[in-house]
């Protein structure tokens, strides 16, 4: 008896979390803009998550396009099949690893921050002290955090896309000298617009959603200790990744079912 | 007052090397060109079978493409598939021309070839190409190669037995 009523607190617990979670990005978000002090936090915000996470995208996109590139042509040419290395290259990287790992890497670099931030505002008392003088927190703190996580992530996604591709130009290309004509025109022939991309950069935002939202609730509802920052930036890590992860089989399915 | 200047520069930087991207992915990579659909029209297609055809497959004269197949329909009267094109050119086919679908390369995806006919008339926004060709089945094609291979060998078979008949008499 005593199991079943702790999988029952358990599960009560989890419905809370979800439904705290839940109230909290509604709040931040649906509100009347005002751009006046909204625009210069967000800005600062698209600093600290995107500008700041440039480098380790541009660096990992590079590296992830040079691998794919050696391998796919090492493969590919088993078959005497080199010349589709442009459109193996492109389709992966803007369906799968431009989304998927920029996510992963954009929950390590900036969701950690996030959580660690706010975490920390919270241990030392400043968000109940915003509250004290009648400044919200969410509009403050939460909201100017969850638009900029929104616009980076798409955009980081496309940036490591069209670092990849070049990384796997240069292997392909001026290293393992493949026909540069060949390469392009393939990558263009197989690639839509429609399918590929545009399905890649929905997946970016939907990533992007998910990760900002986990940042902030776990930082916004974290234990205000030492210990609890740490517990729930790693939380904020190892969730965003089972999610993305999860998400990416799912909309996948979505996109080639075509619900 | 000049950190939040710097700030703002590099979230330009950042937003100018997002835009940059996407064109690169939508130009460059995907292949999307600023063609407008203006001067492009449909025409339909009746085939008695596609093999293999997709929506989005090319429509070529001559090797270029000047088109791309946009719907594919089974008629349930004459069970046939009609094979909806846009055409991205005025005045370009001929009424009397063939449509063919080929396979691009031993085992590539399929594609429509338009051979040009000889009129003056071409064809225009909703017309229907009159002579086509069905997709070559590659198991049809071999089936009917064993078929004939078999038919060759019983015949050297009957003229083995005739010659060894002649030869017992």
């Amino acid at each position: 008896m005593e199991v079943v009523a702790k999988l029952g607190r358990f599960g009560i617990l989890v419905c809370e979390r979800i439904g705290i979670s839940g109230i909290i990005l509604f709040r931040s978000l649906i509100r009347k803009p005002d751009f006046k002090h909204g625009f210069p936090a967000l800005i600062e915000q698209i600093y600290a998550e995107g500008f700041l996470s440039l480098v380790i995208i541009i660096v990992s996109g590079m590296f992830i396009g040079m691998v794919v590139g050696l391998q796919g042509y090492n493969t590919l040419n088993k078959f005497g099949a080199d010349q589709a290395l442009g459109q193996l290259l492109a389709l992966s990287v803007v369906r799968e690893l431009g989304p998927v790992v920029t996510a992963l890497l954009f929950a390590g670099r900036a969701g950690s921050a996030l959580t660690a931030e706010i975490g920390l505002m919270k241990a030392t008392e400043q968000l109940s002290g915003m509250e004290m003088i009648a400044v919200d927190p969410l509009h403050r703190v939460i909201a100017p955090r969850l638009w900029g996580g929104f616009i980076s992530m798409p955009i980081l996604a496309m940036i490591f896309s069209m670092v990849a591709i070049y990384g796997g130009y240069f292997v392909a290309v001026q290293w393992l000298g493949l026909d540069a004509g060949s390469f392009w025109s393939n990558m263009q022939a197989a690639v839509d617009f429609d399918i590929d991309t545009l399905n890649g950069i929905i997946k970016s935002i939907v990533f992007g959603f998910v990760i900002t939202w986990i940042a902030v609730f776990q930082g916004y509802e974290c234990v205000p200790t030492s210990e609890g920052i740490g517990r729930a930036t790693t939380k904020t890590v190892v969730y965003s990744s089972l999610a993305i992860l999860g998400l990416d089989f799912v909309l996948t399915t979505m996109m080639l079912g075509g619900w | 007052m000049a950190r939040q200047r710097i700030i703002e520069i590099c979230v330009g930087i950042f937003m100018i090397l997002g835009i940059l991207a996407l064109v690169f992915l939508a130009f460059k990579v995907s292949g999307l060109t600023t063609y407008s659909y203006a001067n492009s029209y449909k025409i339909t297609a009746d085939f008695q079978n596609i093999g293999d055809l997709k929506v989005r497959a090319p429509v070529t004269m001559a090797g270029v493409k000047v088109g791309q197949i946009t719907d594919i329909q089974l008629d349930p009267e004459t069970y046939a598939a009609i094979v909806t094109m846009r055409i991205d050119r005025q005045d370009l086919i001929p009424i009397d021309s063939t449509a063919n679908i080929y396979t691009a390369g031993l085992i590539g995806s399929n594609y429509v070839s338009i051979t040009p006919g000889f009129s003056n008339q071409f064809l225009k926004s909703g017309d229907v190409l009159q002579r086509t060709n069905q997709a070559m089945i590659l198991q049809d094609v071999i089936g009917q190669l064993l078929y004939s291979l078999k038919g060759g060998d019983s015949d050297n078979d009957t003229s083995q037995q005739q010659a060894a008949n002649g030869s017992a008499n």
